[in-house]
């Protein structure tokens, strides 16, 4: 069996964001890019998974739609300890172009499991994991908590209102997971690290997909108003205040 | 020139990083505190490859560069300068000295252990009336045909408890003084060697630091580093590595210190308006960034003139003297512009400050540096 995790390439976490002048790009100068918080809990998993499995699994690959400059996050995720990984020559544009090229790649290498984080800590549209499905007619399973695979069989934990859903699934599927689904994300070991480099990235052309999404304009959050402070006693200042500038009474 | 750092030397800093913040820093309030070793994350940093980073892979290390070394040892010792030194002392010193001048079957023998972390490395060369000045060993080691006796007192020895493989000098024809010298690949557990308690340091706290006593301890023939009467050229020419990174663990605990003044100093409020805004604050956090920046940058030239089995005599003995003076002048300013806050241990700034002290005396004091410095100038 062969499980690929779909991986997100996006700016860290911590990173203070900042668009170009006519706020239509995303100001990438001095952004580190990091695998997507979520595919990093997927690898993780996935990675535990293929050493629990006897050898039933035989590798864990990764896939990423990104140009060259991606390559170094890829690399961390083969560093991290997947197998190898696939590259789809081609700028991230909307979910709907990335489910369909990452759908392209996993119809020609037959996957039996797929695994994507629950969303991209950039946009966060939650979106890519059941349009693959879709693409590939397979069975999805989102907010996945807890992932139990043995001797080929899988039980997938997932949160619903108020608890947990049990579920058995044959492969092949989509499994969409979330924090929970391992403890902490692998952190590259020394060997793994020089490794890295050794194992194959293939990279392959896009096929023709329309984008679906046009971004007209990025907004920043307004900045947060100053606080203001206002005396214990003086509250005919507050309802002032209150009534005349913040106008919630 | 290239100042670029490679790909799999920024993946080191960052995995380097990532323990830290993840491992070491939720608890080491409490193990400085209690004097706790950080056993837990020494096995972890053991199957993370960290005891064998520069080891060869045919030893099972991870046959990295010295580059790589340093930047994992600089993020380490920001957040925990006490797990910093038992990596520096294993790997710079005892792996490091097995590897580089040891006989084949020592290493085979030796490394492989080492490199996984199953063995910790301690090196004991220091004694109770032979410090700086390292020729005045007191313990012997009699040869006695088929092995050695060694007998005497070790002293501020790191990892003598947790570690497993010693490397220790001692000196076996006193008339012919440090060219009598020798080292020795010692097992811990080897009869005859008993440890002084733990001693209650001021900082690098976690870390086990004990006298170690060697009382009829034998040790076979094939133990000793190298040709008979060199173990004081190779504990030299061993200091000379092992400066790097005890200079590196330094600009690690001044970079660990800036990172937290820099943050309080835009975030506490002083006369209406943030700390930062400040001259006095400024300035300080300005004259901190330059010496910050000048000690990196003699860590990575020394790394890469060892690197490119250059000589790094003299550079290492700058950057170790340059990087601890201005680690003690950092964190103690770190102290400074965190005010009252900075002197109670919840903000880390006093636990960084009292550890910086110690890297101007171990491995050389900065007075020895300066020897070193000085002396190779006035050559000829």
């Amino acid at each position: 069996m062969k499980i690929l995790v779909c991986m997100g390439n996006v700016p860290d976490t911590t990173t203070k964001i900042k668009f170009d002048s006519e706020m239509k790009k995303l100001d990438t100068n001095g952004i580190q890019w990091v695998i997507n918080p979520w595919d990093e809990l997927a690898l993780t998993r996935a990675l535990e998974i293929k050493e629990q499995s006897g050898g039933k699994i035989e590798k864990v690959s990764v896939i990423n739609i990104g140009k060259a400059d991606a390559e170094p996050t890829i690399r961390k995720a083969l560093a991290i300890g997947a197998d190898d990984a696939y590259r789809v020559d081609a700028e991230p544009s909307d979910s709907y172009y990335i489910a369909a090229q990452i759908a392209e790649v996993a119809k020609k290498e037959n996957f039996d499991i797929i695994m994507c984080g629950i969303e991209s800590s950039d946009f966060n549209d939650a979106a890519v994991g059941s349009m693959l499905a879709e693409f590939l007619d397979y069975p999805s399973v989102s907010a996945v908590s807890s992932f139990e695979f043995n001797d080929g069989n899988v039980k997938l934990k997932r949160d619903i209102d108020g608890g947990k859903e049990t579920i058995v699934i044959s492969t092949p599927f989509v499994a969409i997971v979330q924090k929970g689904i391992c403890i902490n994300p692998r952190i590259p070991a020394m060997r793994g690290i020089m490794m890295a480099r050794t194992k194959p990235i293939t990279v392959s052309a896009p096929v023709e997909t329309d984008s679906l999404i046009e971004t007209t304009i990025f907004e920043l959050p307004a900045s947060k108003a100053a606080c203001k402070m206002v005396d214990a006693e003086d509250t005919d200042k507050l309802i002032e205040l209150l009534h005349g500038e913040a106008k919630v009474l | 020139m290239n100042f670029e750092l490679t790909e799999e030397q920024l993946m080191i800093k960052q995995a380097a990083r990532d323990f830290a913040v993840r491992e070491l820093l939720p608890d080491v309030l409490e193990r400085d505190a209690k004097c706790i070793y950080p056993e837990r994350q020494i096995k972890m940093l053991a199957e993370l490859g960290f005891f064998g980073i520069m080891v060869d892979p045919k030893y099972g290390g991870g046959g990295m560069d010295s580059i790589s070394y340093v930047l994992a040892l600089e993020e380490i010792a920001k957040i925990d300068a006490a797990t910093a030194v038992i990596i520096a002392v294993h790997n710079s010193l005892t792996a490091y000295g097995i590897e580089h001048y040891g006989n084949e079957e020592q290493k085979q023998k030796f490394l492989p252990a080492l490199a996984s972390g199953e063995k910790i490395g301690a090196f004991l060369l220091s004694e109770p009336e032979a410090g700086s000045d390292a020729t005045s060993q007191k313990t012997i080691a009699e040869d006695k045909g088929d092995h050695y006796l060694i007998n005497g007192t070790k002293n501020w020895i790191t990892s003598a408890d947790h570690g497993g493989t010693y490397i220790v000098i001692a000196q076996t024809y006193p008339d012919k003084k440090h060219k009598g010298i020798n080292a020795f690949i010692v097992d811990r557990n080897s009869p005859g060697i008993t440890l002084g308690p733990h001693e209650d340091k001021m900082g690098m706290r976690s870390s086990d630091t004990h006298s170690v006593m060697f009382t009829d301890v034998k040790v076979p023939k094939e133990n000793r580093i190298g040709e008979d009467g060199f173990g004081f050229s190779f504990a030299m020419k061993l200091l000379d590595g092992g400066r790097i990174g005890i200079a590196a663990q330094a600009i690690g605990i001044a970079g660990g210190a800036f990172d937290l003044a820099l943050k309080y100093s835009k975030e506490r409020k002083a006369f209406g308006t943030e700390i930062c805004n400040h001259q006095a604050i400024a300035f300080k956090l300005a004259d901190m960034a330059v010496k910050l920046e000048n000690g990196r940058n003699l860590i990575l030239k020394c790394a890469w003139l060892k690197d490119q089995g250059k000589s790094y005599s003299i550079e290492s003995a700058m950057a170790k003297q340059y990087c601890a003076d201005s680690a003690m002048e950092i964190t103690t300013e770190a102290v400074q512009i965190h005010g009252g806050y900075g002197y109670v241990k919840e903000y880390h700034v006093e636990r960084l400050m009292r550890e910086a002290k110690v890297t101007q005396i171990y491995e050389g004091t900065s007075e020895i540096q300066k020897i070193v410095i000085s002396r190779a100038l006035l050559k000829d």
